[in-house]
């Protein structure tokens, strides 16, 4: 317990220390840095602080903590489907998507059903749009609208569930391996949130600082490979250094999960890029402005989400 | 007054609404706040937009078959202070722009609808005379253009459950009916004005 409050008192002091360092560069102007980078910087850092409240929040409240993240989802699926163009025939179908689907996963992640939020969306919701966009009689362009409600749900509630669901984890109490502690839960979230947050920021630094070689200027301009893979290995060096905060065994096993989370991190970012693009800048519409975006600050945890718990699950988890 | 403030809640929540004013600020002078019309909910999101001290001083119009039928919606209709109006019975002896004028006396300002009904598809109808006569007979009306935008994919005609989406409600510069200008020109004028608020 003594860990959980120190790890959160390191927290708020980095937080405290990163508004102060973006404050500071917002009066610099003999850096001549560009101003927009370092509204983005700030954006982040706001971004941060919910997350930090978050966790404060799961270290003693689990199921809380799961209802935060189904508003989160929430919030970031009606962004992304006011912003893919749906017909009036897919109506009924989103209906029950926002109705039914988003809640009944974190319903079943706040009561540990392992086995049915596995399969909810990936399984049942995809029959039922299918289903219900034929029901509805309208056939033009079917596959692709129902791809567009589908992967919504997939990327806004289905993996971002698998944050909160670290929290139901359970850790065997004797295995001849060196086991998680029982209470390593909320350090889990905890390393995993801010490890996708450091990597997203040192992907950042290696962008502007190194940034040579473009991955594809067209998804995004201003993504690199030395951000991608200096940023990773960069994230997994820090986590070592933060490795006693971790709440695995060995010592190798925080880096390596960082590696893999920095990784995923930069597929998310990447995939939204291609994602907004695809819809351009105009079709955007006036309806997300002064929302401020959640959608584009929980991507790189959607697709890191799934992954490390699954990875977590696989060598740690008593299943 | 509760069941005001649990309205604009609930308004608020199902439509994800963000409120902006180009070119114009909120006041209380007397104004007609004219809007494209796609859902149900159209009427309670322009109303609740406002702020409270304008909102109490503004009445949306609302179609009579609609919003007298059955306690709820009649209760509803009372709560945000709508003038309902017969959409069936408009005779020249008891023409609704006289009875509009007449109701909102020198205070009061209005929302109407110049479509006259919902139009599906995100699209802007023709709007109908109402308005010009409107302010033909009080010209010194300041009409303010409003643009709805995405309600029309949160509850479209003919459906019932809405899906929460995000919308915005922009309201544009104030215009008034020019000096001896001709209807249609006139009525032209005002739909591109609520037109030219989606991009804006």
């Amino acid at each position: 317990m003594i860990e959980n409050w120190m790890i959160l008192a390191i927290a708020s002091v980095m937080l405290v220390i990163a508004t102060g360092i973006g404050r500071w560069l917002r009066n610099q102007e003999s850096l001549s840095l560009d101003l927009r980078t370092v509204e983005a910087y700030n954006a982040r850092v706001q971004a941060w602080w919910a997350f930090a409240v978050l966790l404060a929040i799961s270290f003693f409240y689990p199921k809380l903590t799961v209802a935060l993240f189904g508003a989160i989802s929430f919030w970031a699926l009606r962004e992304f489907v006011s912003l893919t163009p749906t017909s009036t025939g897919d109506h009924r179908a989103l209906f029950w998507v926002f109705a039914f689907f988003t809640p009944m996963q974190f319903i079943l992640v706040a009561y540990n059903n392992y086995g049915l939020y596995n399969v909810l969306i990936p399984v049942y919701a995809f029959l039922f749009i299918a289903a219900r966009v034929a029901f509805s009689g309208d056939f033009s362009q079917f596959l692709e609208r129902v791809a567009k409600v589908q992967s919504g749900l997939m990327l806004c509630v289905y993996c971002l569930s698998f944050a909160p669901a670290l929290l139901f984890l359970r850790f065997p109490t004797s295995t001849t391996e060196a086991p998680l502690r029982e209470d390593a839960n909320a350090e889990l979230l905890f390393f995993f949130i801010t490890i996708a947050l450091i990597a997203d920021l040192m992907q950042f630094l290696w962008n502007r600082l190194y940034g040579k070689h473009i991955i594809a200027e067209k998804v995004d301009p201003v993504r690199t490979w030395e951000g991608l893979i200096g940023g990773a290995i960069t994230t997994a060096i820090i986590s070592t250094a933060l490795a006693w905060a971790a709440p695995f065994p060995h010592w190798y096993q925080a880096p390596a999960m960082s590696l893999v989370i920095a990784l995923m991190a930069s597929a998310g970012t990447m995939t939204m890029s291609a994602l907004k693009r695809d819809r351009g800048e105009l079709a955007t519409g006036t309806f997300v402005e002064g929302h401020g975006g959640v959608l584009n600050r929980i991507d790189s945890i959607c697709f890191a989400a799934p992954v490390f718990f699954h990875l977590t699950r696989y060598f740690f988890a008593a299943t | 007054m509760i069941t005001e403030t649990l309205l604009t809640w609930i308004a608020r929540f199902i439509s994800g609404v963000s409120v902006r004013w180009v070119d114009s600020q909120p006041d209380t002078c007397q104004r007609v706040y004219f809007a494209n019309h796609t859902s149900h909910l159209d009427v309670v999101l322009v109303w609740s937009a406002l702020p409270p001290h304008i909102r109490k001083l503004t009445r949306p119009i609302a179609a009579k078959d609609y919003w007298d039928g059955g306690w709820v919606r009649r209760k509803l209709a009372k709560t945000f202070n709508a003038m309902l109006i017969d959409r069936t019975e408009i005779k020249v002896h008891q023409s609704p722009i006289d009875l509009m004028l007449r109701e909102i006396g020198k205070t009061q300002s209005l929302i109407i609808f110049p479509e006259g009904g919902r139009t599906p598809g995100g699209e802007v109808g023709e709007f109908k005379s109402g308005l010009y006569y409107l302010s033909k007979k009080r010209p010194e009306l300041e009409l303010i253009p409003v643009h709805i935008n995405n309600m029309n994919r949160i509850l479209p005609r003919g459906e019932v459950l809405p899906v929460p989406l995000l919308s915005s409600v922009t309201f544009g510069p104030p215009m008034w009916l020019e000096a001896g200008e001709a209807k249609m020109n006139f009525l032209t004028r005002a739909r591109e004005a609520v037109l030219n608020l989606k991009d804006s």
